[in-house]
């Protein structure tokens, strides 16, 4: 049993590497054997992978590339047509889809500077603590983070219920009269909402690796005279520039594939939260409203490759050799 | 804190010793630090900086409790209470007419959903990390032609969109009879590359070599290393690998709004997502059922996550590492 199994992580062999193939004889039996052996416990994990994440994307690509056409009422059932790249042609000229993309990028580019520069924040205030008197602080900021991402935003759509929360009636008391399903607040409802869910994980990130920092480095700093807040600027936010790229990358990812929050916001506020409000909900309701399964594959596939890209932008970008 | 603040507020401490034995022992350290513990700041200047500090850390904690805060005293209030009374403080205490409510309401559907939700977590999260701890042993401690595009593989299906997968896999799951059963949830969450990087690196860690190699020599076949060592060894390793996963699967949505169409077969959130979308229908008002709901579905999850607050807290760190 092990022995078929193994088989299927070797896919693509390196050219260095000499694999149990005939005329490769120099290398000890038991050796190979050892390799089998051990390739086998990862066997189960892939061919899982296999099944969950290679032929679903295949099959999607396969997919995209037909269309139905009906033949008058879905009486006679649908046809379906092998319509080459036609549905990426769609894509790519479809407005809506890219208004949606453009809508969270834009969005992206100031909620998620925001949320990263309050769990900045959060991090080096926490850093001037005692351990103990840290830890503590450390969990509160982290309830957010526990609460399931549905549960919160059905937790703040009800703090921004003009009804039942007390956020209105609290703006109310400063003179103010906030419609929080406006059309031109929602996103900052919304942004609020992942701003207060995302900090804590970010803030975990960032101040484990400003406890990875060399103590030494802020007590040199200190012997020269500097000042707390200027070691904080000039010593500990370089020294954690890598977990910003990091959280920074995952949040651009996460917010291009934002779903939950708009599919909840659009029970209450149907006319700003428009089925193709995000790219996800898209392709969601292509799918699942409009049955057009195929353009919901080829719109996948297109937001995957702007992911991507996104992705290995923001890569080269921070990864800059430094002046 | 400055130096200067370290030695006049440890007296016993430093008094005797030369700036530069600071650097010197653990136990130095820890004097240190517990001399700083609890003391807001010493002198002059740094009283305003710590008191800003002190500012600072109030208003944060404030923002991320007060919602949660505002939720408990919901779930306490009938739905009257809930339009007319002040939202951070309790007014009657109905929790337990509450918490009746949400159970028996539908024929007790919510506690089903608790169920479905615990053996998507539990039962996927399990699996996942045995399967996780194989691969990862696998990736970590044997060359084999195909690991190096393997490893790649795992990597770049982080950056897979999640509707990429679940889409063509509602269509592959109809075909074979799945959608609807507790398996299109499950089978999807056994696997995870991100816990089999995780797993991978822990075992470059944690597990040496020349204990492998020991025991190879006295014997041992290598299921028996797997399972009597690197298995025991990886306890702690693994029960990260096993958090991360529980409370990925307990937070999605996704995949189970995608996959379920009977309520049978739903998970907390779905359900809650449900009632809340049939609140105006109904001719009862369900707002008291979902926020009391809300409240309960956060319970088992924070409680387990203070409860294995050492694992997440490795695990969140050595994910940023790479």
């Amino acid at each position: 049993m092990s022995t078929t199994m193994s088989t299927t992580p070797v896919t693509g062999e390196p050219k260095g590497t000499a694999g149990p193939r005939p005329g490769h004889r120099h290398r000890p039996r038991w050796r190979t054997l050892r390799a089998i052996k051990g390739a086998s416990f990862a066997a189960p994990f892939f061919l899982g992978f296999l099944f969950v994440f290679v032929v679903p994307v295949g099959y999607a690509a396969y997919e995209s590339l037909f269309s139905e056409r009906s033949s008058g009422l879905g009486i006679g059932g649908q046809e379906r047509v092998f319509v080459g790249l036609d549905n990426f042609t769609r894509g790519l000229s479809d407005g809506a889809f890219w208004a949606s993309m453009a809508r969270v990028l834009a969005f992206a580019c100031v909620q998620i500077p925001v949320m990263l520069g309050l769990a900045l924040v959060m991090a080096l205030l926490i850093d001037t603590l005692a351990t103990r008197t840290a830890h503590r602080f450390r969990l509160a900021f982290l309830i957010p983070y526990m609460i399931p991402g549905v549960v919160a935003a059905l937790m703040w759509m009800y703090l921004y219920s003009p009804r039942l929360g007390p956020l209105t009636d609290a703006f109310d008391v400063l003179g103010v009269h906030v419609d929080f399903y406006a059309s031109e607040m929602l996103w900052g409802s919304m942004g609020n909402l992942l701003t207060w869910h995302g900090l804590g994980y970010n803030m975990l990130i960032i101040y484990g690796a400003l406890l990875a920092v060399p103590r030494e480095l802020f007590d040199a700093a200190r012997v020269d005279g500097a000042s707390e807040l200027r070691i904080a600027l000039t010593v500990k936010v370089p020294f954690v520039r890598g977990a910003l790229v990091l959280t920074g990358m995952l949040s651009i990812i996460g917010m291009l594939q934002i779903f939950n929050e708009p599919l909840l916001f659009r029970q209450v506020a149907p006319e700003t939260v428009t089925k193709n409000y995000t790219p996800i909900l898209m392709i969601y309701n292509q799918a699942f409203d409009a049955n057009d399964y195929h353009y919901a594959a080829a719109l996948s596939i297109l937001l995957a490759l702007v992911v991507g890209a996104v992705s290995f932008a923001f890569y080269k970008l921070t990864n800059r050799p430094q002046a | 804190m400055t130096l200067s603040e370290k030695i006049t507020t440890a007296p016993g401490a430093h008094a005797t010793e030369p700036a530069g034995a600071r650097r010197a022992s653990r136990a130095d350290r820890r004097r240190a630090r517990r001399s700083r513990e609890g003391m807001p700041v010493g002198a002059g200047r740094s009283r305003v900086a710590g008191g800003l500090v002190l500012l600072g850390l109030g208003l944060f904690t404030l923002y991320s409790i007060a919602p949660v805060w505002w939720l408990l005293v919901s779930a306490t209030k009938d739905q009257r209470d809930l339009l007319h009374s002040n939202g951070m403080w309790f007014a009657d205490f109905h929790l337990v007419d509450n918490l009746e409510q949400v159970f028996t309401y539908n024929d007790g559907i919510f506690f089903r959903w608790l169920l479905n939700s615990l053996l998507y977590a539990g039962g996927g999260a399990l699996v996942c990390t045995l399967i996780a701890l194989g691969a990862g042993y696998a990736l970590s401690r044997f060359r084999f032609p195909g690991r190096g595009a393997a490893l790649g593989a795992v990597i770049g299906s982080f950056l897979i969109p999640y509707a990429m997968l679940t889409l063509p896999l509602y269509l592959l799951f109809s075909r074979l009879g799945l959608v609807n059963t507790v398996w299109a949830v499950l089978i999807p969450s056994f696997i995870s590359p991100f816990s089999v990087y995780l797993a991978k690196v822990y075992i470059d860690g944690a597990v040496p070599d020349e204990l492998i190699e020991a025991a190879r020599l006295d014997g041992a076949g290598e299921l028996r290393i797997f399972v009597q060592i690197v298995l025991r060894m990886m306890t702690t390793g693994g029960a990260t690998v096993f958090l991360l996963a529980f409370v990925q699967n307990w937070n999605q949505f996704f995949l189970p709004l995608t996959m379920l169409r009977g309520e049978e077969q739903w998970t907390l959130g779905l359900g809650l997502y449900a009632w809340n979308a049939k609140r105006d229908e109904a001719e009862i008002d369900l707002s008291a059922l979902v926020l009391t709901g809300s409240l309960l579905s956060i319970v088992p999850l924070a409680v387990f996550m203070v409860a294995m607050q050492r694992y997440w807290r490795t695990g969140v760190t050595l994910g940023s590492l790479k």
